[in-house]
């Protein structure tokens, strides 16, 4: 049923570290690992070894330059994927109630055997975080790895999102974001964690931490010079290199 | 937003199937026997065939009649329940003026209302985005039903509703199209909004997340459109409007200059909705850089 639920149990998400991720891409290719090879319709290639390869993917790092009104620019690594709205209107646009968005943990998911692959609820969503397989013709999205986070034969410190699991980097968190107790909570409330593009109205449960402020540099912060000045022929030498 | 030929085909044909309904639901024209069976089929083979095309677009067809459950809360599947409901209801009102000469009028009333909830349906679809600002407007529905309403009165041979209603329709285009450019900007989305990062400074692309095609790229965030919007503006408001109006008010009537007309407006209505396609543009093309 398309109808959104009032309330779910749990919000489980993620939260990415803006500050921490050096777009590595691990998060993109291990997502694709497991998910083409487990729950649903394999990820597709097209033209793989072709001169004009593509292919579905749930999570793409996107890199950005953010230039402050006055001072240094910087890049930012940006990781996306689904952010599994509380509001999603990717769910309630679905005519064929194959896009759903479940009670106990507000994951969003696509039943496949009911997708007729119209299209409509990827363009309902502000992210593009829906992908229509080309081979399959139905739309895929982030299950939040639905098939790891509950399967008990996995060992206990695989039971989390492939992504989260492989960032070399700890820029991704996993847990319950309707548990202002979580680590995941505080670690939005220490940070600042923030929504993605919230005048569409979407209420992401995923957050983005901010980078955290560059460190200016004072004057008494610079270590003094440890080495030593060069001495009788070195310091001719370089005395006379200079003056060449 | 990629202009399937399939969506806009089924677009514009079942709007004028509706729109003819609609008027032959009120009676207008007035017509039994053989002409009441021309008439009617013209309708039903625009309302259906443009039906059938839209389902070219589907890529997995073999669930299509689930799109009948979620009407609840899902615009497409209303366009579908109000569109089989429509064409339901017409039938015995068709056939009762076709072969036995009665007019069922209460039916027909009714189907003319189905008929021109199905168009509002069809406009739902796309008004409800709000992650494309240029069709989130209340212009949306009004611009999709006098569409269906001018070339419904075209096809139904109501001369003077359809030069008055054709007139509605441009203002409206003209209207639509300057509420539709203002709109990206009022929504508010920008990419300093879309990444977070605009409490920072200004943000700009560095680097793609992949180099290649992919389904967002071809669907979302297609461009060409709006290079050539003026001049497609013009020939929307040229052939689907302006031209018919003069054949109907200033040109002696007859069938040849009537067939003029009704082409000239499809040619228009077509070019106008290649237009609204592509000229819409996603939020999501705004992580694109685009
Ligand atoms: S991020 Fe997109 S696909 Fe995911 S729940 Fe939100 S609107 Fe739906
Ligand atoms: S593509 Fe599938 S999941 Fe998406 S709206 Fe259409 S039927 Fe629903």
């Amino acid at each position: 049923m398309t109808a959104l639920p009032e309330t779910t149990e749990k919000k489980l998400g993620l939260v990415i570290d803006l500050d921490t991720c050096v777009g590595c891409h691990a998060c993109v290719v291990n997502c694709k690992e497991w998910n083409t090879s487990n729950y649903g319709e394999p990820l597709s290639d097209m033209d793989a070894y072709g001169a004009e390869p593509e292919g579905t993917f749930l999570n793409r790092v996107h890199s950005y330059e953010v230039t402050p009104a006055s001072g240094c620019a910087q890049t930012v690594h940006f990781p996306k994927s689904c952010l599994h709205c509380e509001d999603a209107p990717c769910v309630t646009v679905c005519p064929t109630g194959a896009s759903y968005k479940r009670v106990e943990d507000g994951i969003v998911l696509v039943n496949e055997n009911d997708c007729m692959g119209c299209g409509l609820c990827a363009w309902a969503c502000p992210y593009g975080a829906r992908e229509l397989d080309s081979l399959a013709g139905i739309m895929k999205k982030c299950t939040l790895c639905v098939d790891r986070i509950y399967n008990e034969n996995l060992p206990e410190e695989d039971r989390e999102p492939a992504c989260v699991r492989t960032c070399p980097a700890g820029a991704r968190h996993f847990g319950d974001l309707g548990d202002p107790d979580s680590d995941v909570s505080q670690l939005v409330a220490e940070r600042g964690g923030m929504d993605l593009m919230p005048e569409m109205g979407t209420k992401p449960v995923n957050k983005y931490l901010p980078p955290r402020e560059k460190d200016t540099l004072l004057a008494d912060m610079a270590l003094a010079p440890t080495s030593e000045e060069p001495k009788g022929f070195l310091k001719w030498l370089d005395k006379a290199l200079e003056a060449l | 937003m990629h202009p399937a030929p399939s969506v806009i085909v089924f677009t514009t044909l079942s709007g004028l199937g509706f729109g003819l309904l609609a008027f032959l639901g009120l009676g207008m024209p007035d017509v039994t026997g053989g002409v009441a069976f021309l008439f009617f089929a013209l309708g039903y083979a625009l309302a259906v065939g443009g039906l059938l095309a839209a389902t070219f677009h589907l890529g997995n067809k073999k669930n299509a009649t689930k799109a009948f459950s979620q009407w609840r809360t899902s615009w497409l599947s209303r366009e579908g329940v109000a569109s089989v409901a429509a064409l339901l209801v017409m039938a015995p009102f068709a056939i009762g003026r076709i072969f036995l000469g009665v007019d069922l009028t209460a039916l027909g009333w009714i189907g003319a209302l189905l008929s021109l909830g199905t168009v509002f349906t069809t406009s739902m679809i796309y008004a409800q985005l709000t992650t494309v600002p240029r069709w989130n407007m209340r212009w949306t529905p009004v611009l999709f039903l006098t569409h269906a309403l001018a070339g419904g009165a075209l096809l139904a041979g109501q001369i003077t509703a359809a030069a008055i209603l054709l007139a509605v329709l441009g203002l409206i285009l003209i209207l639509s199209w300057r509420q539709g450019d203002a709109q990206f900007d009022e929504s508010g989305a920008s990419l300093e909004t879309a990444t977070g990062l605009g409490s920072i400074g200004t943000v700009r692309q560095l680097e793609p997340p992949h180099s290649g095609q992919n389904y967002l790229l071809k669907e979302m965030a297609y461009q060409v459109g709006r290079k050539h919007s003026a001049k497609l503006r013009a020939i929307a408001l040229g052939l689907g409007v302006v031209l018919p109006v003069l054949c109907l008010t200033v040109l002696p009537f007859s069938h040849m200059i009537a067939l003029v007309a009704v082409l000239s407006h499809i040619a228009g209505v077509a070019a106008g909705r290649w237009l609204f396609f592509a000229e819409a543009k996603h939020v999501v093309s705004l992580y694109y850089g685009r």
